[in-house]
């Protein structure tokens, strides 16, 4: 009876279901333009999401890194970040970006999209213009987030707050726009799938340039205590990894071919780089190391994302090893050299791993996969587009770091910061000593 | 032989080992604890919750030290962890009896440095 009685229950849902589904796919036919594919709007609705979780990703990547007593600051930065973010994109961020008119030609969209006007159920490409709207916005949420760990365990939350809203509509905007809204790096024929320069030598540089304006923690290099947290650190780089799935193949912006090897190399350069890292590790500081491997698993992430839409698997490869190699070189060898103080590496990883892999891009990509093969002519396109977006981001983020500390001090006093941000800044403790 | 414990403000231990490394005091045992005075701290905030007046984060340092380094390292200490605030911290010193290092065998103020 009991079994009967289940199947009948199945059968109905079933047919519950499909009916269901009937009625909204009549639906949608009636709501929206024909050239809408279902199965696009799904996937990238769903890459967007990923590309949200990269946030808190970094935010545990990055937090598990610094000292105890900094932890929650990091955690906190990185969520303000998802609020300041929305709102600027919503208001102002997605029509500097994508706007069609142009504030500047080929530098900055206009206001013709302000506060989502226009932005709605129809279609943009295959998918609704609302949707590619909310994908691009999660990419602007995570690149000044990633700038965090250039100024972690320092800096004063209220202007870093200041400094987001500026850095977000002043150069993430002009130079999303440049490269992907129809401004003048795109139209030169750089090729940047998911974001190289758009999202990590931007990020990477702006990094750079903050932690040189705000100086070194106070105890660097030798007295700064080791991660705190590792294990963090590790489940951090692993909800990145993910994301980043929905971060390179999304970037398709439709569920294809194209997005299909996005997903492959972008996966294949990140295991390349792991291993390339930790037998770096093993050569020269005779053991592996964990933190070395998710260095690895993101650096090889990083040099990949421009060019997913256009390397093969073997490519992949070549970009991961790369990767891991100039970026090992560069933290352990040059940065200690300059004597600056990127605490958790942006710039070393980010933006050298971001640099590496927009120009390798020019030189490894498959005509057979995104229509551009691989030639100096393509290189030098590739490298004229990095020294742009380099000397934009440096000199742009230098100068609102300057106007910001007019206003409201960057750096924290050195009381508040050897008592550490979390206590000073939120009035919490990651951890209790007691019970 | 002498016992010195003192109980600091957290972010003043990185001066404190400053100063006793500059008055060749070298060997110190450190620990994260808790501990209630006089004062009131840094009070935590939790949705809007106080959580004040209860044990605040300190650390302990401990060490051994022969009768000639006593007052260099209440000095080096004291300079280290001052602010002339209320929480400060406090020094104190014990008589030791006895001091073997595990490795020799050794006893006594030789065992110490």
């Amino acid at each position: 009876m009991l079994t009967i009685s289940r199947r009948i229950s199945v059968i109905v849902s079933l047919c519950l279901f499909s009916y269901i589904g009937l009625i909204s796919e009549t639906f949608s036919n009636e709501t929206s333009l024909e050239t809408i594919n279902s199965g696009d709007t799904a996937f990238v609705l769903v890459c967007a999401a990923l590309v949200l979780l990269m946030t808190p990703g970094l935010a545990f990547f990055y937090g598990g890194l610094v000292r105890k007593k900094n932890f929650l600051s990091v955690l906190i930065q990185c969520y303000i970040i998802i609020g300041i973010v929305t709102l600027q994109w919503v208001f102002i961020g997605y029509s500097f970006s994508f706007g069609s008119s142009e504030l500047i030609t080929g530098f900055i969209g206009g206001f013709d999209h302000f506060a989502l006007k226009n932005v709605g159920m129809e279609a943009k490409g295959t998918i609704p213009h609302s949707a590619f709207m909310i994908f691009q916005g999660m990419f602007a949420i995570i690149t000044p987030a990633l700038i965090i760990g250039a100024f972690a365990e320092r800096t004063r939350f209220s202007a870093m707050c200041i400094f987001m809203l500026l850095w977000t509509t002043l150069v993430y905007d002009p130079v999303c726009h440049w490269v992907w809204g129809g401004g003048f790096i795109g139209a030169m024929g750089a090729l940047d799938f998911a974001g190289g320069t758009v999202v990590h030598i931007n990020a990477g540089v702006a990094a750079l340039a903050f932690a040189l304006f705000v100086g070194k923690r106070k105890g660097y290099p030798d007295k700064i205590s080791p991660p705190h947290n590792l294990p963090f650190a590790i489940l951090g780089t692993g909800i990145l990894w993910f994301g980043w799935f929905g971060f390179n193949a999304g970037s398709e912006l439709a569920a294809d071919g194209i997005a299909a090897n996005a997903f492959v190399v972008t996966h294949v350069a990140a295991a390349t780089a792991v291993i390339a890292w930790a037998i770096l590790d093993w050569i020269i500081n005779k053991k592996p190391t964990v933190l070395g491997v998710i260095t690895g698993a993101v650096a090889g992430l990083v040099a990949i994302t421009p060019a997913s839409g256009f390397v093969n698997p073997m490519g992949a490869i070549i970009i991961g090893f790369g990767s891991s190699s100039i970026c090992y070189f560069f933290v352990a060898y040059l940065k200690p050299k300059f004597g600056y103080d990127d605490s958790l590496d942006v710039f070393g990883v980010h933006g050298i791993g971001g640099i590496w892999g927009a120009i390798a891009t020019g030189f490894l990509a498959d005509e057979a996969i995104g229509g551009t093969a691989g030639s100096l002519a393509q290189t030098m396109i590739q490298i004229k587009s990095v020294i742009i977006t380099i000397g934009y981001a440096f000199i742009m983020t230098y100068i609102l770091l300057f106007i910001v500390n007019l206003f409201v001090k960057l750096r924290v006093t050195t009381e508040e910061e050897l008592i550490g941000l979390d206590l000073s800044d939120h009035r919490e403790s990651a951890y209790t000593v007691l019970e | 032989m002498k016992y010195i414990i003192a109980v600091i403000q957290p972010e003043k231990l990185d001066e404190v080992l400053d100063e006793l490394t500059k008055n060749d005091v070298h060997l110190a045992t450190v620990s994260n604890i808790m501990g209630r005075g006089v004062q009131k701290g840094i009070a935590e905030v939790y949705r809007s919750h106080k959580e004040a007046g209860s044990l605040l984060k300190k650390v302990k340092l401990e060490l051994a030290v022969n009768d000639d380094f006593v007052d260099a390292t209440i000095e080096a200490i004291s300079k280290g962890a001052k602010t002339g605030a209320i929480g400060d911290g406090k020094i104190f010193v014990l008589n030791l009896e006895e001091c073997v290092r595990i490795r020799t065998g050794e006893k006594g103020s030789g065992a110490i440095g």
